[in-house]
Parts: C-alpha cells; sequence; structure tokens
C-alpha cells in the first residue's frame, strides 16, 4: 500500500492535517458512530469514516467523506463531519466517500435546554484547559490561593474548591458574570493560565446561571468510554482521526472527543494531536491512550516494516516462539539467528542461577550440548534459590535498616523462608497467601514480615505494597494525586488499604521483636471525611463483609491467587519475562494498566494459562521461557531488527547485575569477598566464600554492591535496580586497587601457570567468557606471552584483566 | 521499536549519566537552573553523626548551674563583641566573624536514623517518598549545568558514607554519593578507581589497554549495541581520569607540611583539607562525616577529645577558604542530627553523659552568602527550649539551596513521576521559621 501512496500526500498532511486528500478507491465504507442521539445545547457529534482498499488496508476517510444533512432546520453538519443540534426532531446525515454512501440517523432532544454541572460539563474543561496540572491549580500548595486536585482526582475536593472554599467568594450566584471563576477563566483580573474558548465561556456562564450544580441528573456517573477506532495497522505516514465516546450510567451517549486528553506511549512511532488527530510517525508498535474523567480507552496500533520478502521461515521450539513469531511476521521483523552453544551457556547460567560456569562445565556442555538437560539441570540447583531468594529480597525489601528497618533477626527468618519456599516450589498463590495472611512474632514467622518490611505500618502503604507486588499495579501514586492516565483513584486505594486495616503489631520482652496480630477494634479513616473505610475489592462495586471477629487480609488473598484473577498471574508471568528477556511483554513490569498495553497479549495470556494450568509452579514458566528459541537467539542484530527492543526479535544484552559481576569476578579469580552488616553494632560479619548473590540483608555493607547499582530495598519498584553503564564502574574496573588486588593475588591464574601456554588460555577464556579462544586470538595471545616470559606471571594477569574488562565478561549477550 | 526515547541518548551527555534522569527532566531542571542566579558554588558539609551537644559548643549556659554544664563552666568570648563560645574551641572563636551560629535549631525527632534523614534530606520521612540528600540534590543540578566538564564525581563524601539512610533516595543509586574510603591522614592514603594501584606503572597500564582492545570481541557490534558504545565512551572517558590530571585533587602531598599542620594532622583535619582541594577542583558538594558525638556516657571526657581537633580544622578550614577568596562561594556547615539534653544525666550508667535533645540545639553556617558574625535565635537559660526564630530543617535546607541557584519549590524527578519538590516548604505543609534571610 505504501507504494501506492504518492508522496505530496505525506508532506500535505504534515501542513494541515485535514487538507484535501486524493480519492482511494474505496470497496467498503464505515461510519462511526452510527445512528445517534443529541441532547442538549452543548451536544456535538462528529463522524468518523472509515474505508477499505482493494487491498484489504483501512484509512480514514472523513476527510474525503461529503456531508449532508437531511433536514438542515433540525441538525447540521460541517465539512468535518461534525453534527450539531438547531431544534429537536429527526434528521439523517447523508454521507458520500468516493461513490459509496451511507446514512447515520440523528435524534436531536432538548435543543433549547441550557445546563451545564460540575461533573459532566465544567470539570472535563478543568483537565481540558490544563487547570488542575502540577504547574498551575493542581501544586501542592495550588495557586493563587486556589487549590485543585492534581490532573482531577478528586472531583468533591474541586467542586468544593471551587464552590465553597474560601468563604465561596470564587461564585457569584447574584451575578454569575461576576464571578471569579468565570473572570478569571475568560482571560481577566491577570489570570495567567490558558484562556477559555467562546463555547467553554458559554458552559462555564451556564452553569453558574444555574446555581453551580455538582451535577443535573441523579447518579450520572460516567460508565465507560468508548474509542473508535480502538486497533488498527497503519502505513508510516498514515493519519486518523479519534471518535471518544462517553457512556453515561443514565444511559446517555455523549461525544466527548473535544474534551477528551491524549497520550502517546511513544511519540517516535506515533504521534496524537490535542485534538485526537493520530499519525503513524515510524515502524513500531504504539498505543494513544485517551482519558476523560478518570476513564481511558486505548487505541493500540501497529505500523509494519516492509520486511524481507518472502518473510523466512521460522523454527519453532515451542508455543511461545509460535506467539513471537506471529507478531515479529507481522511486524516485517525477522528474528536474529539461533545464539552460539557458548553464547547459551553463559547466558542461562547468569540468567537462572546468577553465577557463571566454571571451566570444567563449560567443557563438558560444549562437548555435549543439550540445551534442554541444561535448563532442567539448573532449576535443580541450590544457587538458583539463591539467586530468586534475592530477586525476591529485592521485591519484598528485606533489609535492616532505614526506612524499612526490619530487625537483622527477622531478616533472617523472612530471607530464610522465601529460600525454603523456593527451594520447596512452592506454588506461587500458596506463597502469596502466606505473605498477605501471616501473624505472629516478626522473630519466628517468616511471612509476618510482609506488613512490617514496608517504611510506614499504616493500611494504606500495606495495600499500595500488595498491588505493585501481587498485580504490577502502581496505586501509590493515588496517595499524593490521581494517576494522570490511570483509573485508580484515592477511593479504590483506600478499599485495598482497608483490608490491612486490622493489622496491629505488638512488642515483646525481645528487643525489636514485634509481633503482628489482628486487631478486631482497628479500622481505616478516609483521610478527609474522616468516615471509617470498608474494605473493597480492585474494581469491585461495593465494599466486601467482613465478620466482627475475620481478618479481612483473608479475603483479600483468597480474591487474588482465585483462578480468573486479572492481575495476580500476569503480573508474575511479565515479571518473569522480564528477567529473563530484559524487558517485560508490558513494560515497565510494575505498570500494569489498562493505558499500557502489551506488546503481545496472546503471548501473555498464554504464559498466564500455562502458569494457572500447572497449578502456579513457577519452574514450569521458567522452563518453558528458556526452553523458547526466542530466549535462544543470539543478542547481535540483523540488518531489519536492530531497532527493535519490544517485539523480541533478538536477545537483549544486559550488564550483570551487582551481584552477579562481583560473584563472576570472584568466581574466576577464585578469590572471596568479605561482607559484613552494620547494623546493629557490633557488626556481624558473613562467612568467607558467600557469594554475593546469596546475602540475605540489603543494608549488608559492600560499596563494589553499591557501585555497580543494587536496589536499595527502599521500595519493590523494579527500576531500584541499576543497571546502567557509569564512569566510576569503568573507574574501578580499569584502575581499581581492589579488583588489580583480587587479579594478582587470584590462586587461579597462580595454578595455571603450571600448564602451557595454549591451555593457560583455553582455561582463562572459559572461566571468564565460557568459550574456547578462537584460533586467531590464541595465536595472537601466544605470541605476547612469549613476548613476555621474564615476567611471565604477570602477564597471564594482564590478559585476565583484560578479559574481566571486555565487554563479553561485563554483559549478558 | 525505538527503546525509551532519549534514555540511552540522554547518557552519552557525560557526567550526568551519574544520575538516572530522564531528558525531559533534563530539559526541566535546566529551565529552573537558569531561573536563579547562584551565589555559592560548592557545599563543605561537616556532620557531626551522633548528634553534638550544643551547650558545649556553640550555645554555652554558664550560669545554668553545675547539672547542666557539668565541669565545663567557662566561656571564651569571640573576636564577635557579644558572642560567646565554649571554652574548648578557642581557634574558632578567633574566626567568629566568619560565621552564623543558629541556636534556634529544631525538629523534634529524637531518633538518630529519623532525625539524620530530617537534617540530610530537608525533609520529614513520609510512606510515600524517600527523600535524596541535599548532597544528591546539589550533585544533580551540578550534574545538569556541567555536563561534560566536570570530571570528579558531584557528590563526595570524606570518606566513609554514613550508612544510616540512603543518600540518593528515590533519585536512585546513580546518584549515591562517592565515598573514596580509607584515612587522607594516612600517607598511603588513595582514591580507588582514580590513582592507578599500588606498582602499576604508567607503561603497563597502556599495554593493558592495548590487551584490552585485542581480546574485546565484541567490540565489532558497538555500532548495533548502544550499551556497548556507552561503555566504550566511558573507558576512554575513564582513561582521560587515569592518565590524566584530575585525580591530582585527592593527592595532599601536594600540600605544604605547615598548611596540613594547620588542619591537624588527623583524618578530620586533613579531610577538611581535602575538600578545600575539591572546592578548588570544582566539586560542589563535600561531606565530611565525623563520629562519635553519641555520647550518652561521658560526653565530657569525649569533648576534650573531640573539640580540640574540631577547634583546629574549622578554624584552619575558614581561615584558608578566606585566604584564598573561596569563602564568598563556598557554604561550609557543621551540625549533626540533633542536639543533647542540656541536663547532665550524671546517674549510673551514663557519669556525665547526655542524651538525645532535638527540641532546641545548633547549627553552624558560613560562606557562600550567608553572613559571618551573627547569632540566630536563642534558647533559654538552660538551653532546653527555643526562646525566639525556630530554624526548622528545611529553612536551613532551602536557605542553603537559594544560595546555590536552586529554587527550593522547584520539583525533582521522580522515576515513577509522582511529584516531588525540592524542599517540603514547596508543600506548604510543615511548619516553618522562614529563610534565613537576615543573613543572606
Amino acid at each position: 500500500m505504501t507504494g501506492l501512496r504518492p508522496l505530496a500526500l505525506l508532506l500535505c498532511l504534515t501542513v494541515l492535517a485535514f487538507a484535501k486528500e486524493p480519492k482511494l478507491k474505496l470497496t467498503w465504507i464505515q461510519a462511526a458512530p452510527g445512528d445517534f442521539v443529541l441532547a442538549g445545547k452543548w451536544a456535538s457529534e462528529r463522524i468518523v469514516v472509515t474505508g477499505k482498499l482493494a487491498d484489504g488496508s483501512l484509512h480514514d476517510v472523513t476527510g474525503q467523506t461529503q456531508f449532508k444533512s437531511s433536514n438542515s432546520k433540525v441538525a447540521a453538519v460541517s465539512k468535518l463531519g461534525v453534527v450539531t443540534p438547531l431544534a429537536d426532531g429527526e434528521a439523517n446525515i447523508e454521507l458520500n466517500a468516493n461513490g459509496k454512501k451511507q446514512k447515520l440517523h440523528v435524534t436531536v432532544k432538548g435543543s433549547r435546554t441550557q445546563s451545564a454541572a460540575f461533573v459532566t460539563e465544567v470539570r472535563p474543561l478543568l483537565s481540558k484547559l490544563g487547570c488542575n496540572t502540577a504547574q498551575c491549580h493542581g501544586a501542592a500548595r495550588g495557586k493563587g490561593g486556589l487549590r485543585l486536585s492534581l490532573f482531577g482526582g478528586d472531583a468533591e475536593a474541586d467542586f468544593e474548591a471551587l464552590t465553597k472554599a474560601s468563604g465561596g467568594r470564587r461564585i457569584n450566584r447574584a451575578d454569575p458574570r461576576d464571578s471569579l471563576v468565570y473572570l478569571k477563566a475568560t482571560g481577566g483580573l491577570g489570570h495567567p493560565g490558558t484562556k477559555a474558548g467562546t463555547r467553554e465561556a458559554d458552559i462555564l456562564l451556564t452553569w453558574l446561571n444555574g446555581g453551580a450544580p455538582w451535577s443535573n441528573r441523579v447518579n450520572a456517573q460516567i460508565a465507560d468510554l468508548k474509542l473508535y477506532p480502538d486497533e488498527r495497522q497503519f502505513a508510516k505516514g498514515q493519519t486518523q482521526r479519534l471518535l471518544v465516546t462517553a457512556i453515561f450510567s443514565d444511559g446517555q451517549v455523549r461525544d466527548v472527543t473535544a474534551d477528551a486528553g491524549y497520550h502517546t506511549s511513544n511519540p517516535k512511532i506515533a504521534s496524537v494531536s490535542a485534538e485526537g488527530l493520530v499519525r503513524a510517525e515510524d515502524a513500531g508498535d504504539a498505543a494513544i491512550v485517551v482519558t476523560y474523567q478518570r476513564k481511558s480507552a486505548v487505541l493500540r496500533l501497529a505500523i509494519p516494516q516492509p520486511g524481507p520478502k518472502p518473510f523466512p521461515k521460522l523454527a519453532a521450539n515451542n508455543r511461545i516462539d509460535e506467539l513471537v513469531y506471529n507478531k515479529l511476521k507481522a511486524m516485517g521483523v525477522p528474528p536474529s539467528p539461533l545464539a552460539t552453544d557458548e553464547a547459551f551457556l553463559r547466558r542461562v547460567y547468569l540468567d537462572a542461577i546468577g553465577i557463571l560456569p566454571t571451566a570444567e562445565e563449560a567443557r563438558a556442555f560444549l562437548a555435549k550440548p543439550d540445551r534442554a538437560k541444561l535448563i532442567d539441570s539448573l532449576l535443580g540447583r541450590e544457587e538458583y534459590n539463591d539467586f530468586w531468594a534475592l530477586k525476591w529480597g529485592d521485591l519484598l525489601r528485606i533489609k535492616s535498616e532505614y526506612p524499612v528497618r526490619v530487625w537483622p533477626k527477622a531478616v533472617a527468618v523472612y530471607y530464610q523462608w522465601v529460600h525454603d519456599s523456593l527451594a520447596a516450589n512452592k506454588p506461587y498463590d500458596q506463597f502469596a497467601r502466606e505473605l498477605l495472611t501471616a501473624t505472629g512474632s516478626n522473630f519466628r514467622v517468616g511471612p509476618a514480615n510482609f506488613v512490617r518490611a514496608v517504611p510506614s505500618k499504616d493500611a494504606r502503604t500495606l495495600g499500595e505494597t500488595t498491588a505493585l507486588v501481587f498485580m504490577g499495579e502502581r496505586i501509590g501514586c493515588a496517595r499524593c494525586h490521581a494517576h494522570p492516565q490511570e483509573s485508580w483513584t484515592l477511593d479504590d486505594d483506600l478499599g485495598l488499604g482497608a483490608f490491612f486495616a486490622r493489622v496491629n503489631y505488638k512488642s515483646t520482652q525481645e528487643w525489636k521483636e514485634e509481633i503482628v496480630f489482628t486487631d478486631f477494634r482497628a479500622n481505616l479513616k478516609h483521610p478527609r471525611t474522616r468516615a471509617v473505610v470498608e474494605p473493597r475489592l480492585p474494581g469491585a462495586g461495593a465494599p466486601v463483609k467482613v465478620g466482627a471477629e475475620e481478618d479481612p487480609r483473608g479475603q483479600l488473598a483468597q480474591w487474588l491467587t482465585a483462578p480468573g484473577n486479572p492481575y495476580f498471574a500476569k503480573a508474575i508471568v511479565n515479571r518473569i519475562w522480564f528477567w529473563l528477556l530484559g524487558r517485560g511483554i508490558v513494560h515497565e513490569p510494575d505498570d500494569l494498566r489498562p493505558t499500557n498495553p502489551p506488546g503481545n497479549p496472546e503471548l501473555l495470556a498464554y504464559l498466564e494459562s500455562q502458569l494457572t494450568e500447572h497449578q502456579y509452579d513457577l519452574r514450569h514458566v521458567y522452563r518453558l521461557i528458556l526452553n523458547s528459541r526466542t530466549y535462544q537467539l543470539a543478542s547481535e542484530p540483523n540488518q531489519w531488527n536492530a531497532r527493535d527492543t519490544t517485539l523480541f526479535s533478538h536477545y537483549t544484552v544486559k550488564r550483570l547485575g551487582a551481584e552477579q559481576m562481583l560473584d563472576a569476578i570472584s568466581q574466576f579469580t577464585e578469590t572471596s569477598e568479605k561482607f559484613r552488616s552494620i547494623i546493629p553494632e557490633p557488626y556481624s560479619n558473613w562467612p568467607a566464600n558467600f557469594r554475593a548473590t546469596q546475602i540475605s540483608d540489603g543494608n549488608t555493607e559492600c560499596n563494589f554492591l553499591d557501585l555497580f547499582g543494587r536496589p536499595p530495598r527502599d521500595t519493590p519498584y523494579e527500576t531500584e535496580r541499576n543497571s546502567d553503564v557509569t564512569l566510576k564502574q569503568a573507574l574501578y574496573l580499569l584502575n581499581s586497587e581492589q579488583l588489580e588486588g583480587k587479579v594478582s593475588s587470584s590462586p587461579h591464574l597462580k595454578r595455571i601457570l603450571a600448564k602451557n601456554d595454549g591451555d593457560v588460555l583455553d582455561d582463562i577464556y572459559l572461566s571468564s567468557v565460557s568459550r574456547f579462544p578462537t584460533a586467531d586470538e590464541k595465536q595472537r595471545l601466544m605470541e605476547y606471552l612469549a613476548g613476555k616470559k621474564a615476567a611471565r606471571a604477570q602477564a597471564v594477569q594482564d590478559v585476565a584483566w583484560a578479559l574481566v574488562n571486555a565487554k563479553e565478561f561485563e554483559f549478558n549477550h | 521499536m525505538l527503546d525509551i526515547p532519549g534514555r540511552r541518548g540522554f547518557l552519552r551527555v557525560g557526567a550526568a549519566s551519574l544520575i538516572g534522569l530522564t531528558t525531559a527532566d533534563w530539559f526541566r531542571l535546566k529551565g529552573q537552573a537558569a531561573a536563579a542566579a547562584p551565589r555559592a558554588k560548592s557545599v563543605i558539609q561537616l556532620w557531626m553523626a551522633g548528634g553534638p551537644t550544643q551547650t558545649d559548643t556553640w550555645d554555652p549556659k554558664p550560669n545554668a548551674g553545675e547539672d547542666f554544664t557539668g565541669p565545663l563552666r567557662r566561656t571564651l568570648p569571640t573576636n564577635v563583641n557579644g558572642i560567646a563560645i565554649s571554652e574548648l574551641l578557642p581557634l574558632a572563636a578567633k574566626q567568629a566573624d566568619k560565621y552564623t551560629i543558629i541556636r534556634s535549631m529544631t525538629h523534634g525527632d529524637n531518633g538518630h536514623e529519623t532525625a539524620a534523614y530530617i537534617m540530610q534530606t530537608g525533609s520529614k520521612p513520609t510512606a510515600e517518598l524517600v527523600y535524596p540528600a541535599m548532597g544528591a540534590v546539589v550533585a544533580l543540578k551540578a550534574a545538569l549545568k556541567n555536563g561534560e566538564k566536570s570530571v570528579l564525581p558531584p557528590y563526595i563524601t570524606l570518606t566513609n558514607p554514613l550508612g544510616r539512610f540512603s543518600e540518593a533516595g528515590f533519585l536512585g543509586n546513580g546518584s549515591k554519593t562517592f565515598a573514596p574510603g580509607g584515612d587522607p591522614n594516612n600517607p598511603n592514603f588513595r582514591v580507588q578507581g582514580l590513582v592507578p594501584p599500588r606498582g602499576m606503572t604508567e607503561q603497563r597500564i597502556n599495554e593493558r589497554r592495548g590487551l584490552l582492545k585485542s581480546v574485546d570481541a565484541l567490540a565489532a557490534q558497538a555500532d548495533k549495541q548502544e550499551v556497548y558504545r556507552e561503555m566504550d565512551e566511558f573507558q576512554q572517558k575513564a582513561y582521560g581520569l587515569i592518565l590524566g590530571d584530575a585525580r591530582k585533587a585527592f593527592d595532599l602531598s601536594e600540600e605544604k607540611d605547615a598548611v596540613r599542620d594547620r588542619y591537624g594532622r588527623n583524618q578530620f583535619g586533613q579531610s577538611c583539607l581535602l575538600a578545600r582541594r575539591l572546592v578548588e577542583a570544582g566539586v560542589p558538594f563535600i561531606t565530611i562525616n565525623d563520629g562519635g558525638w553519641d555520647t550518652h556516657k561521658d560526653n565530657f571526657e569525649a569533648m576534650r577529645k573531640k573539640l580540640p581537633i574540631q577547634d583546629q580544622a574549622i578554624s584552619a578550614l575558614l581561615e584558608d577558604l578566606a585566604q584564598r577568596g573561596l569563602l564568598p562561594e563556598t557554604v561550609v556547615t557543621w551540625y549533626g542530627e540533633f542536639g543533647r539534653t542540656p541536663r547532665v544525666a550524671n546517674e549510673a550508667p551514663w557519669f556525665g553523659g547526655r542524651h538525645h535533645w532535638a527540641n532546641a540545639f545548633s547549627a553552624v553556617v558560613a560562606g557562600g552568602g550567608f553572613k559571618g558574625g551573627q547569632v540566630i535565635g536563642s534558647t533559654d537559660a538552660r538551653g532546653e527550649t527555643i526562646r525566639d526564630r525556630p530554624v526548622y530543617p528545611w529553612d536551613l535546607s532551602a536557605s542553603i539551596y537559594k544560595l546555590l541557584g536552586i529554587d527550593p519549590h522547584g520539583r525533582l524527578p521522580h522515576p515513577q513521576g509522582c511529584v516531588a519538590y525540592v524542599s517540603p516548604l514547596a508543600g506548604g505543609n510543615v511548619q516553618s521559621g522562614g529563610l534565613l534571610t537576615e543573613i543572606m
């Protein structure tokens, strides 16, 4: 299709969005929204017309459609297809798109009724005009005395601020035109913000004239938001008008396109204007998020690149590969070839158990490379439990200092419980239930620390932590403000927090020990109204019923881990995918929300079903992913997929995590680290030969780990772990006494001096980068060593040092 | 299909890569940075971990009786009329025209970790946000301003980190302080990474560099993998530092013996001297951690040991900065997380100890636009409560930010996009005694 479209069209569109478009030969057209009703003076309805070409591609042909009203006394229609009411009655809007015709029926009601209410008309204006952003009245202190909730998260508070706060001086019921709100919004009195247009000013005045009501209809809440289109494939340069329709609880349906907010997930791939005009900028996947009054809808769009022809046939190891390849094919992105056995070996060790294979293990595997067998053996190793206990330690904030402050004894039992659970391959639903419902001493009952290892032990924090860890939902933002693109509100946050309202703590005679118990008198109060908040499940309309002597956490845990829960399995399989492949199917992996859709929903659904069908066996999911060809692809991109980061066309290169890096260097040099925890004094020291991936306490002192970005474990966000490359790291690796000490004192490098140069090189390569040197490398380095006979030990150290500093060592590739 | 826009591209911008910011944050903060004209360029924060006693240092109460003074009953007049300080600070007494004593610091939190957090971040602990220390914020701002030019880390701690709280807070580990470890008073003191390991010759460094190039099998992929290219760039930059001049800032052997003696031949004194060298090299924030102030037991014995060291180092630092013309652009601060009980605990097991006291304590500020020779606020006859002009930690931090040209009402980048302000004063929900405008 792209080849057919003249370049002039693209240029034209960039200058003027609705410029005349060349006539397309259409086989079929579709007009949204279908038949409709216009109710009230402010109503309007835009029509978006889609045309289909002979090649099956869909195009926005609204701009080439002629519109005509059959009754111009009842409804008028503009050239752009916007219908406005004139008088009550009925009419047809006749469409003609390059010869294809269609009729939409319109009913006009209440066309003389001038009414505006806060919920339906005024509140959207506050968002549309940017009144409630952090720069304006949404700032923590408000601006100029008026404080609105950030991004309109708290409608009642905003209504109060406009109509009642400051002694109600913002509105003048006697002379509405003299209201501060009206004067400021229309640019009077030196108001620096956006000036309201005629329509907005009219709405505002009507609202004030009507006595500034909260709502004009009983219980008229916005029930749903519909977006047209909601999924589409585009060619680069193509544009698309959007139609946003709000459906209210009283059945009213309105075009809110003009008042909605628009946001793109990736402006380089698809841009969207403030009026809702989408433009496909470059090949790739993107989502356009539309928000209107805390409701959101998403347009998922794909812009394929012209890939190789014919598209290569792709081998699949399992169902994952089929689902990934479907997407790759649709997007014209062929995957890289399978990684070499050497690359796979090193990668799967690091990803599955966090450490490097030894030279012996490398030799054995390379002599008889059975990938599936290797994966099975790794999943059964003790280091698997260590490495994943480390990851869970991050998520569960196992740390003995500020701000979490779990005392070392609690750290020990908490970590041990996690480690034991992993070793026993405890079903993940059971793991979560135990964490969510535990009671007892936090020095004896490991999982009781889930409600203890938080910066503040209040119910809301616990609810937010649960949502983040087990649902991948970031509702914490709802505490300070509503998420600009998320439907979580303060009430949802409180409803979830209320499940933890009966969690209480008491101290014992043992220093810093706490007993977690159910306190039946405790409750959570609404921070503004001070009313008691009832526990309410996410997405549920009504609160749950809680018995007088019941810990409501049980109900939350049951709901969360019940089959079919929309969050639980999805969040963990997405996390595992992120941990192994470096990018989530939903990315970030702890930011699951309707407005951040998965890149490959079928893949996510498949993994989710695999987890639930296999009784929440996490190892099953690891095995499935590690055995997929997708995981085993080379990291080197081909000419087609170098820019792809979302389709999994090649393995994403990762810098070794802090603990992996330290262990890799220690294992290679056969030296050990001394770890110590400075809390409490006197310090506790870890035994020698402990690996960094075995450390339980996130507060354990280690400059190396800090330098390489281990997470501080203050919060469960995945971004706490920083795997960026930095200058300080480069200085450390190239020039520090510590690394030099490990190399120069290495028993390993001393021991191999007994071997001949060729064997020395084989050994160094196998134990650092898990492969034999190439013939060329071997020849060059043999020459180097031959020239350094007088200082052979030092020359061997230099070669080892150079390999540690090579990308091949520092990255998992 | 591209990566998160700007993130990788941003990393190549240079020193700011120490900080995990997005491009959008970069530009927003840059805009803010341009807004105010800075008077101070650097901060030297002398941190007295454990909470130093105010009545035995900057706010003596000689007439409160022995239950309060203990054996330290005398005070010394200073070179500013009407200001008297502890008898154990004779050298600092001669420099009183250079600094201002704040005798009315208060925050009321008597726990070490939380109080240290409050004083270091200028924020109260809350459940939702873990704030970065002032040094991390200043470093962030400096990195944005200096970009490529700055070669030394912008936030340096001499020489060991506090460990009580996370200096970087929500800015992430990339904003953590650079703490070289070791004792600058030790002749073998060397900063890891900058100074080559002992016995490593320049020839061998260069040989190894050649060897690294020849074994770097993935080098060919650098044009396809952005992270590989970044790593190449950092290695190149690192070699520039290792073989160049920047590391000399840490080399105290370049100082004359007389200067080193003047600061005091001990870890704290030599750390102060090192801090001055770092200021000269353009480092915007240096913290010197001094411990041993948690004097629950035998406070007076500890003061007789500690204060002469402090006296010598502080007076040398102020004198030296002033002589070199650096004092007007360098803020120097002296305080800990809180003060200590004005009433002496004479009973067993304390035997003359002082406990935590966050109600009223002292801080000292000098230079960088702060006037000297002043006293702000006062306490009652026993030093237990504030009589006038309370100064809250955020008043102090916001004043310092202001001198550095950082808008306390500005925003900080937050990884999850939460709204976070430089100072809680922006939120308006903390008590405040106002900025220290009387000395600015």
